[in-house]
């Protein structure tokens, strides 16, 4: 009887939750709740005329969609990746985040499979994908696999994320054994998300810019940088505007760990380049066109230099310890490193695997304002549903938020049963803590 | 066993298209329409006639002309081979007209299932230097090779392998096909071809009725719709009933042979057995059906 009851006291709670905050909170809701309304209009507007209101041809015809979607696959790939160095070596101030990782790969997740909804042809037909009703063409297929993978890494992080907080919500403590069979399996689960997006490229052997066996642990390589980067800011942002308290040591932790990431992703994108550039089979055009342009095609080069630039001084930032720890600097690569894989593995993947297609047509893509204006719509679809899972997470983490305590009486006083593993609860003081990082108080 | 499994899942579909099937009628109608039928290569004979009577209906509702909508099935004992003589073909893309025209391909977008390359005589068969936009009016030139080039209906077809949803196969007789009705629009397969021979339909087809080809096959040139992925199927409508494909018919230098690699009297036989025939991108192992070779 009472766990229905519970279960409706969750959900009422939640709803209250979200339903209330302050004109900040507002305006960014509002503001975002704007974006999608666009991004909804332009998707009325591809779905009455075709694609072809993209700019994407034949000849490119995987491109902007597909490109985001690679990149949020590895965001959500390395939100919960940060749960290996947490629980193989048993680090506890990471440990406390990893329930934000988990909600960061929700987010990401659903913004996949609205990239992949706006860029199919017949999104009528996508029930086609469904073992039963439709038809999964396994074990051939590479996009059936990665079907499956990712709604199988999304149900699993919505167990975690729902499961804990729901037993923090009705008083209680999740039961060790079960959380952690359930976070050890999204450590296998997150690789598998990226490896499996990375194969259906490398898969390809028509496209010599895919189809290197180092593509898939590139994606993983880029994915520990950028995930964390996205995660890095959002801890900062939430301790600043909440009372969750993240201690600098896990901040810190998180950057020399992306430091090391990206030493790997650098190192094996100039393994890249070296094969391609010293071999100089036919097989170097595509990265002639990614990084000088072809044919006086060259629309694509400055980003992608851009992203190379970008991504050595992020890793400078990050490896010298006093300017991982200076939070200007800090943020600066974070900022750094999510632009410089957001190009590389999005455009600066797609395209000039794509470019000149194989029979040597060089046609030179760049986004419509239909896929911008649907893809800011999509970033706001994710922005939008993490704001409200933070929102309502925050809370019950902190201890403000349980079965039977009116909550409002209570904001600001911690709750008998905080110092649970996943958040360090400061009580109502968390201006006083010291050494943290100053960040965004400008 | 087959027959089992594929009714359970019509009995599920109707659940799932309940509210629908109450207003538009029965069941076996709302599972009959193209938006909830099986796979085309999962239907019975009787169905499939069903279907693509249908079909001939709704074609004759849009565009008032009669259309045969054939669904003739692979012929035991045929495989169908293409040989195309690189000595003799001039690149004046007669047989990219005769296709378009054959094949009811969108005139706006324009699609062209079959692409010519020019390519400079001294750089081997280079497509990735090739041009496609020559002017055809000035063929051929001295010192160029003219290169169609349209599916090659490979043994080993990377697209089939990486349609998610298995809409595109290859039949029997070594065509592979696509049911435009169950094809998401994913383009996994236009990724996967290394010849460019996979085209999507990027906006509604548009083609003038009085240029719609009404002899029509449903794994063919029957009409498609925005969307969906199309591509060359050797002209199954015609070469299911002993014609040869609208290309080799159009081809005013002969250069494009046809016929059955099982038959030892047949002419793609008598050019593999004599020419030195070879196939485009080797390499990467798709074996395609579709040969070249010099003539001269």
């Amino acid at each position: 009887m009472p766990s229905l009851w519970k279960i409706r006291c969750f959900v009422a709670r939640s709803a209250r939750e979200v339903t209330h905050g302050g004109l900040l909170y507002w305006s960014w809701i509002v503001a975002l709740l704007a974006l999608v309304g666009f991004g909804f209009a332009a998707y009325l507007e591809q779905l009455d005329h075709g694609l072809i209101t993209t700019s994407m041809r034949d000849q490119v015809s995987w491109a902007f969609y597909i490109g985001n979607f690679t990149f949020l696959v590895g965001v959500a790939a390395a939100a919960v990746m940060l749960v290996i160095p947490a629980y193989v070596y048993d680090w506890k101030p990471i440990k406390e985040v990893v329930i934000l990782g988990e909600l960061l790969a929700i987010a990401s997740l659903v913004m996949c499979a609205l990239f992949v909804l706006v860029d199919v042809g017949r999104p009528d037909r996508l029930w086609h994908l469904v073992p039963g009703i439709g038809y999964l063409n396994l074990p051939s297929s590479l996009l059936a696999w990665d079907v499956i993978v990712l709604n199988g890494y999304l149900a699993l992080n919505l167990c975690i994320a729902t499961y804990v907080l729901y037993s923090l919500f009705v008083g209680g403590q999740p039961r060790k054994g079960i959380f952690k069979l359930l976070v050890l399996l999204s450590i296998p689960c997150a690789i598998a998300i990226h490896t499996v997006t990375a194969f259906l490229y490398n898969g390809i052997p028509a496209r010599p810019f895919w189809n290197s066996a180092i593509l898939a642990p590139r994606f993983l390589a880029s994915a520990f940088c950028s995930g964390p980067a996205v995660l890095l800011i959002l801890m900062q942002l939430l301790r600043r505007f909440t009372r969750f308290e993240i201690p600098d040591a896990a901040i810190w932790k998180i950057a020399e760990l992306m430091a090391y990431a990206m030493f790997v992703n650098l190192f094996l994108l100039g393994a890249e380049v070296f094969k391609e550039y010293y071999s100089n089979t036919e097989h170097l055009i595509h990265m002639r066109y990614m990084f000088t342009g072809l044919d006086g095609q060259s629309s694509i080069v400055p980003y992608m230099w851009f992203s190379v630039v970008a991504s050595l001084i992020a890793f400078v930032l990050f490896l010298v310890p006093a300017t991982r720890r200076n939070p200007m600097t800090l943020n600066l690569g974070c900022v750094l490193i999510w632009a410089g894989v957001y190009i590389e593995k999005g455009m600066g993947l797609v395209i000039p695997g794509l470019t000149p297609d194989t029979l040597g047509e060089i046609y030179e893509y760049f986004p419509s304002r239909s896929e911008v204006v649907i893809s800011i719509g999509i970033f706001s679809v994710g922005s939008l549903l993490f704001t409200l899972m933070v929102k309502v997470a925050t809370p019950i983490l902190l201890g403000e938020f349980r079965l039977r305590s009116p909550s409002r009486h209570f904001a600001g006083t911690p709750h008998p049963s905080s110092g649970h593993p996943f958040v360090q609860s400061q009580g109502s003081q968390p201006q006083t803590s010291t050494g943290r990082v100053e960040s965004g108080r400008g | 066993m087959n027959e089992a499994r594929s009714l359970d899942r019509r009995d599920f579909l109707c659940v799932v298209a309940g509210c629908v099937a109450a207003t538009t009628g029965s069941c076996a109608d709302v599972t009959h329409t193209p938006f909830f039928r099986e796979r085309l290569r999962e239907l019975t004979k009787a169905e499939l006639a069903d279907i693509v009577a249908g079909m001939a209906e709704d074609y004759h509702a849009r565009y008032g002309k009669r259309f045969e909508v054939g669904a003739a099935p692979a012929q035991p004992g045929v495989e169908f081979a293409y040989a195309l003589d690189l000595s003799h073909c001039v690149g004046c893309r007669r047989c990219v007209h005769a296709c378009v025209a054959e094949n009811n391909q969108s005139r706006d977008p324009e699609v062209q299932w079959i692409r010519v390359l020019e390519v400079e005589k001294g750089e081997g068969l280079d497509l990735a230097h090739a041009d496609p936009y020559y002017d055809a009016a000035l063929v051929p030139r001295a010192g160029y090779t003219y290169v169609p080039i349209a599916c090659q209906q490979c043994r080993n077809p990377p697209c089939v392998k990486t349609c998610p949803t298995g809409a595109t196969w290859q039949e029997p007789d070594g065509i592979t096909v696509i049911d435009y009705d169950w094809c998401i629009g994913c383009r996994c397969c236009i990724s996967a071809c290394p010849y460019g021979a996979r085209h999507f339909n990027w906006a509604e087809p548009q083609i003038p009725a009085d240029e719609l080809n009404t002899t029509t096959h449903v794994l063919g040139n029957r009409l498609r719709e925005k969307g969906v992925v199309e591509k060359c199927t050797f002209c199954i409508h015609r070469v299911r009933e002993g014609l040869y494909p609208a290309c080799v018919e159009a081809c005013p230098t002969g250069s494009r042979k046809f016929g059955n690699l099982l038959d030892p009297s047949s002419e793609i036989r008598y050019v593999l057995e004599h020419k030195r025939a070879f196939v485009l991108e080797a390499e990467l192992g798709t074996r395609p059906r579709f040969y070249y070779f010099y003539g001269d």
